[in-house]
């Protein structure tokens, strides 16, 4: 998928316009970050889950080589194929072939976020292979041309009547709803068919067990399930991080996983694949092959500032409860990963310099930290890639920042550098703000806080400063000599 | 946090960090601070030498400005004993969390700055420590509803003190707020580079507070004040914000002690 980072304020500003689209986006507030605020209430040993969760990430990835190994192993030991893509054109050529080799002439997936970075289906279908979205969701969004909006709720910026229209063919604008049950059988009707005809299938991976060769997928709606049984081949795709060490491990996981996205205790499916069909079975695909990709997560992985973004499990409980996602929406973030978590891989996976206004778009309020099952410090490294855009001192091809800003900073530093200067600054800006204020608050403030004033009152800078209303009162002292 | 007041032995002198942002947008939020400790038997001083903790540059990106503004602070900070108190949830978290990160690469003034850290508080987290949550027992009639400011829960895990340090005062009748744990949207300079989103999330949350129907929205950190006030204002509403620290300095106004000692 091509970047469009850059377009972040303008589609942001879209978004805020669009009622129905904030109406939808409501949703993830009051159905998945209350279910998840629920969810963690009712499970006793939530904080220590998550500390457990994190401790198997970090551990996994601090020895990701090992792991990865292992699993490629155990994979092939199950009569699996495993290949290793470096980047997202890679995986994607691979799994083309594959399908040419093997002439298949439908292929189902199954939601994979990994398959939006390589835009897979797009281009099955442009090789003549007819690739259909089985996730109700992905489905939804396939048939209007779209990405996903969210990472476990593609579609959740569509109407209902918007889903009609795109899922009847009878349906016009003036008709009643449809009610979500009938839209969801009229999907499963048309899905039916094209379960029945695919000859090969694409899933994502929730989990890949390095101990096992095994994979685990998470579905609601039982896709996955016929992705993983029905087709005669099934290439299973991952981001080269999902991986965790053991079942043990898995279990863990998917207790905080399941929780965190929807607040369900479990989902309705847990897939389990461990290779293809042995011949006392009767169900299962002739070939099972795992596409492990990289895609620039070496640079996360080398970054130690940033590495912590790989124990990431794809929850969406940071979209779910960013406030600012919530008012921006998912296309707003220009590529495959929204939300707070996307506006710390984004820009280092597609380059910081088109996507400097990700990082910066957040009141840094940390509710992303707060709710991540595995306790990632999403605003810390907001800050880092901050940092580098603003000085480019680590990288000077990623600064981004204008001579303004950087003047407006300096002069800052030089008026916080002295207590007078400090002052004298209160002064100034009082002296020169006074005129155009009223009652103590400005309506129309010049640069650098216009911005400001678009849509709040700004306040008058006080006519003195604490320290001169101490000093009045004879309450303030040198630091030097307060002391006996 | 808050279960136990009263469990360290009380300090008798404090001194003030009243931030940049009450030094000189809201000086009247750093004296209500200083009543409410004075009302508490302790002498406050304030060094007159304080500016910033240089969070603004830091949150922008411009941690080469930040560094010798933050170093200053410490500097400062050092050279005085006992507990240090800041009106400011948000700027006690730039000290606390994130100078560790702002001075990385020089681990000596990393542990200076922890040692700073350590005795600062957040106003509400220091009357709770070492004073308990019914220190204060002040009287005010009036309606009220609290916001919670992000970086005063979730940076320094102080939820409950402010709340109940308000429940404390007679004759205030709190309403709950609506996602009080939302962000109010001002984020420091994203709310002037990103007014539109900025404002987005402020409208939700000023939403709230008009549907309490209470006469005051409390707050506990001055930039989140500044925004939730500024937008109020602008939509004509007559809600006031306020200070945590100015509430309770009114609830004991006629009780508070004059004459105490001055530097």
């Amino acid at each position: 998928m091509k970047p469009e980072t850059k377009e972040f304020r303008s589609k942001a500003a879209q978004t805020l316009k669009n009622k129905t689209v904030l109406q939808s986006l409501e949703h993830v507030y009051t159905g998945f970050h209350e279910g998840r605020l629920k969810a963690a209430a009712d499970t006793p040993d939530w904080e220590d889950l998550r500390t457990k969760g994190k401790a198997i990430k970090d551990h996994t990835i601090a020895h990701l080589d090992y792991y990865l190994g292992l699993l490629a192993d155990n994979v092939e030991k199950n009569d699996g194929h495993v290949f290793f893509a470096d980047d997202a054109a890679e995986a994607r050529k691979h799994i083309i072939d594959l399908a040419h080799t093997r002439e298949i002439k439908t292929v189902i997936k199954s939601k994979s976020m990994v398959s939006e970075e390589m835009a897979l289906a797009d281009a099955l279908i442009e090789e003549g292979i007819e690739a259909v979205e089985t996730d109700l969701g992905e489905y939804i969004i396939q048939l209007a041309g779209e990405t996903p909006y969210h990472l476990i709720a593609p579609a959740i910026h569509k109407s209902r009547q918007e889903v009609a229209a795109l899922l009847d063919d009878n349906f016009t604008v003036g008709d009643p709803i449809p009610g979500a049950g009938e839209l969801t059988m009229l999907a499963r009707a048309k899905l039916r068919a094209v379960f029945e005809r695919a000859d090969m299938s694409v899933t994502g991976v929730n989990f890949a067990v390095a101990e096992s060769g095994s994979i685990a997928i998470v579905t609601n709606e039982g896709n996955g399930r016929m992705s993983t049984s029905v087709p005669r081949i099934h290439v299973a795709v991952m981001g080269m991080e999902k991986i965790i060490p053991s079942i043990q491990d898995l279990s863990t996981m998917l207790r905080i996983l399941i929780r965190s996205a929807t607040g369900q205790r479990i989902s309705s499916y847990i897939t389990m694949v461990n290779g293809p069909r042995k011949p006392d079975e009767e169900e299962g695909p002739d070939e099972f092959h795992l596409v492990i990709m990289n895609n620039g997560r070496d640079k996360l992985l080398a970054d130690p500032q940033m590495r912590e973004s790989l124990n990431c499990i794809r929850c969406g409980a940071c979209l779910n409860a960013c406030p600012v996602y919530r008012k921006v929406g998912g296309h707003a973030y220009g590529w495959v990963y929204p939300g707070p978590i996307g506006s710390v891989v984004s820009p280092v996976l597609t380059g910081l310099k088109d996507a400097h206004d990700l990082p910066n778009g957040s009141s840094l309020c940390g509710a992303c930290h707060e709710v991540c099952p595995v306790k990632i410090n999403i605003p810390r490294m907001l800050l880092e890639l901050r940092w580098r855009a603003a000085e480019g001192k680590s990288d000077p091809a990623e600064r981004a920042s204008s001579m303004k800003e950087r003047m407006l900073w300096k002069s800052w530093r030089i008026g916080m550098m002295g207590r007078r200067r400090f002052d004298f600054g209160a002064r100034i800006s009082r002296f020169l703000m006074r005129p155009i204020s009223k009652h103590g608050w400005i309506k129309k403030a010049p640069p650098p806080v216009s911005g400001w004033t678009t849509t709040r009152d700004f306040p008058l800078v006080a006519a003195k400063t604490l320290k001169q209303r101490l000093a009045a009162r004879k309450k303030s002292v040198d630091a030097n000599r307060n002391r006996p | 946090m808050s279960e136990t007041p009263t469990t360290q032995p009380r300090p008798e002198r404090v001194t003030l960090f009243a931030t940049c942002m009450v030094d000189q947008l809201a000086p009247g939020v750093g004296e209500s601070t200083i009543e409410v400790l004075e009302y508490l038997g302790l002498e406050v001083d304030f060094l007159r030498d304080q500016t910033c903790c240089a969070q603004p540059a830091f949150n922008s990106g411009f941690r080469s400005e930040a560094f010798p503004v933050a170093k200053r602070f410490v500097e400062l900070f050092e050279q005085v004993e006992g507990p240090i108190v800041v009106p400011s949830g948000s700027c006690a978290a730039m000290v606390r969390n994130y100078y560790r990160d702002l001075f990385r690469d020089d681990p000596d003034l990393v542990e200076r700055a922890a040692r700073v850290g350590d005795r600062l508080y957040e106003f509400t987290e220091f009357i709770d420590r070492y004073f308990g949550n019914d220190a204060i027992s002040g009287r005010l009639s009036d309606t009220a509803t609290y916001h919670k400011c992000c970086h005063l829960i979730r940076e320094l895990g102080v939820d409950r003190p402010p709340l109940e340090l308000l429940e404390n005062v007679d004759g205030l009748e709190m309403t709950p707020l609506e996602r009080a744990d939302v962000c109010c949207g001002f984020g420091g300079a994203f709310s002037v580079k990103m007014p539109d989103i900025s404002s987005a999330i402020l409208n939700e949350k000023l939403d709230n507070i008009e549907a309490t129907g209470a006469n005051n929205v409390i707050a506990a950190d001055t930039g989140c004040i500044v925004q939730m006030q500024g937008g109020l204002r602008r939509r004509g509403s007559k809600v006031q914000v306020v200070h945590i620290a100015e509430i309770l300095a009114k609830s004991i106004s006629r009780t508070v002690q004059t004459g105490i000692r001055t530097g």
